[in-house]
């Protein structure tokens, strides 16, 4: 560092760059261990704090840069729900919270679905924005559930769902509720077609969410420290009055007690997911870039619609992009390098 | 009997009729003309009053502790009832009661939750709140029901699964999860019936079914109207306005097109006459069995999957 670095890059920069760099909040206290984070640092530690290694959250953009690696993915679209069907109205206007809630997050709903590769194998992921109204889930969200089983139905593709979300959203009242059985029907699709469905469970995930399509995946990774349960932790106490136990309700809590399979850290579940969905999926994709058939083994159960998934040699060749969904559509996604670098910059910025 | 609030009118009303035939029992034709004047008052107070109920006073009603509960169910409509206990994985839950039995003569599998009638009761039903162990003991016998293919009946009363550290510790929300996925999967027909009160994942567990009913001042909502208005008001002072913005009546309800039909209860509310109460559930069981019955396997399920697919897409 010397002058030139400290007076002049930062003046170049901005005529490279049409981006600000500089995010309005330089340092921030890690919500655990209160150590101060700088803000770059964290953003390259991927949202984890470097003194006691808590996983603050993160946006959903952050999140699908993490889950699909150094992999394009496209995003899918998701039919919009009815707006408001009770006229809710507490001391707020449901719809005047909608409306709050999309200008700054800048989406339709609490929830992003989108279709690329983890590890050899196509994966939609589905995942919740805390930011939009904590994530609830109403018949918005159900609908992005839906969509996203139904991708990766044709698209022989895994499904996974990542909430991060307080529950139901009570200004739906009992439809909220009934996105429940509608997203255990949407995640039944894929397990029937004999697709993986995991789901990353992050911080928090709790209450209707919790009950319903989070916890009967094929396989729950949790991230570290993430708080899941279906109680409020407040209602309990107020229950059985009495301290609660200490890792209560986190994700080692769950692993202790046998509901989810691993706690994952977030550098390490693009790998980790990769590697599972490449062993679930082998009879499906077959080795070497031949399907199972060819393979001699018998094809899937299901119906594949005829189509042929792309293997491992036929990506090696540069083939990444043949995603079904993306054929006829405009050119191939970044490359891999460009791409990383778009998503760190959107990281940076703070956008989505 | 234990009055309302919003009933004080009619209770007083009945308190001097009782007086009136304490001291008529010598036979006075005056006094016994009087009494049937203000009995006819008083039902006409009752209908009035209970014809436009606000939805916070049919939570109240929803939950009365005279209300039929899921054992007055069983006494009076189901016969050969067999209880069957126990999750086979950790322990047996008396807040949700199950087992096989016949209504109107069809063998089925009968299950519910319990609020239980006195002290007691309520305590070792746990005062209808279920634990993981009531949702997977539903799971077990929704899955016995498939495997000897007769239909499956639901009658939902509580306020939600149990909030409690054993609980969370034995996995209350994969339970409920579980729950709902065995619903969506058997290949036999679901009727579910909310006789008090359908408190959100506690009550959806086991009302994910074909055909849905409430009894006429039922509720049923994701929230209560007080956890609601606690969070969204910020005080529980709030739980009337919250109990109208939720829009938890059966009126409500069939307006969504959530449930199917309202079962009409008993001249002020099913607490005042029990069996009439109990008799007309079975007729709308009854009606619901003659809809659905005799099933296509794959169908029925296909249907119920479509059902709750379809609800809250834009139309």
């Amino acid at each position: 560092m010397n002058w030139l670095t400290n007076f002049i890059r930062p003046k170049i920069r901005s005529f490279v760059s049409d981006q600000k760099e500089i995010p309005d909040a330089l340092w921030q206290k890690c919500p655990a261990c209160d150590g101060m984070l700088f803000h770059r640092e964290l953003t390259e530690n991927l949202g984890v704090c470097h003194h006691c290694g808590h996983h603050l959250r993160i946006s959903v953009a952050d999140r699908l840069s993490i889950l699909f690696g150094e992999s394009p993915f496209q995003d899918i679209s998701v039919p919009p729900a009815p707006a408001d069907p009770l006229r809710f109205r507490d001391k707020k206007k449901y719809s005047d919270r909608l409306s709050e809630a999309r200008a700054k997050t800048g989406r339709d709903d609490a929830i992003r679905v989108a279709l690329g590769r983890i590890g050899d194998q196509n994966a939609v992921v589905a995942a919740f924005d805390f930011d939009f109204m904590g994530g609830s889930m109403g018949a918005g969200v159900g609908e992005g559930i839906v969509k996203a089983a139904e991708t990766a139905v044709r698209e022989r593709a895994a499904l996974i769902c990542i909430p991060s979300s307080g529950g139901a959203r009570m200004q739906e009242g009992i439809l909220s509720l009934m996105q429940m059985p509608r997203s255990v029907v949407a995640v039944r699709m894929v397990k029937e077609a004999g697709l993986p469905y995991l789901v990353l469970l992050t911080d928090p995930t709790t209450g209707g969410v919790s009950a319903s399509f989070a916890m009967v995946g094929d396989i729950h990774i949790a991230e570290p420290g993430a708080t899941i349960g279906f109680a409020g932790k407040r209602v309990i106490e107020e229950t059985i009055r009495e301290q609660l136990p200490p890792n209560f309700q986190t994700a080692e809590y769950l692993l202790a007690h046998g509901m989810v399979d691993m706690v994952v850290p977030r550098a390490s579940q693009n790998e980790t997911i990769g590697r599972i969905l490449n062993l679930l999926m082998e009879r499906q994709t077959g080795k070497n870039g031949t399907t199972g058939r060819s393979n001699g083994r018998k094809s899937p159960p299901r119906d594949n619609g005829g189509k042929v998934a792309v293997g491992p040699l036929a990506r090696a060749a540069g083939n990444v992009a043949r995603l079904p969904a993306l054929r006829g559509k405009t050119p191939l996604p970044l490359p891999a390098a460009a791409n990383q670098t778009a998503a760190t910059r959107r990281r940076r910025s703070g956008k989505d | 009997m234990s009055f309302l609030e919003f009933e004080k009118p009619v209770q007083e009303l009945e308190a001097k009729i009782a007086e009136l035939r304490k001291v008529s029992s010598t036979g006075d034709v005056n006094v016994a003309a009087e009494i049937s004047r203000m009995q006819t008052k008083a039902d006409r107070l009752l209908k009035q009053i209970y014809t436009k109920l606000s939805p916070a006073q049919k939570v109240l009603v929803a939950r009365h502790p005279e209300r039929p509960h899921f054992q007055d169910y069983i006494q009076a409509i189901v016969t050969d009832f067999t209880p069957l206990a126990g999750d086979r994985r950790f322990g047996e839950d008396a807040a949700l009661i199950g087992g096989i039995g016949r209504i109107a003569g069809r063998a089925c599998v009968v299950m519910g939750q319990e609020k239980g009638s006195d002290t007691e009761m309520r305590l070792r039903h746990n005062f209808g709140m279920a634990r993981p162990e009531g949702y997977r003991k539903a799971l077990r016998l929704m899955e016995l029901a498939d495997r000897f293919q007769i239909p499956v009946v639901t009658l939902v009363d509580t306020a939600g699964a149990y909030p409690g550290v054993g609980a969370e510790e034995r996995g209350q929300s994969e339970a409920i999860a579980a729950c709902i996925e065995t619903c969506l999967n058997v290949s036999v027909p679901i009727l579910s019936v909310v006789i008090g009160e359908g408190g959100s994942g506690g009550a959806i567990a086991i009302a994910t079914a074909d055909r849905v009913y409430m009894l006429e001042h039922s509720i049923y909502s994701v929230i209560s109207p007080e956890g609601c208005a606690s969070i969204l008001w910020r005080s529980g002072a709030y739980a009337a306005e919250a109990a109208a913005a939720l829009r938890l009546t059966a009126q409500d309800l069939k307006k969504l097109g959530v449930i199917d039909d309202i079962i009409e209860e008993p001249l002020g509310g099913a607490h005042r006459a029990s069996l009439e109460a109990v008799e007309r559930v079975q007729a709308q069981i009854e009606k619901g069995f003659a809809e659905t019955c005799p099933w296509d396997p794959r169908t029925i399920r296909h249907s119920r999957r479509e059902k709750y697919l379809k609800i809250g897409r834009a139309a």
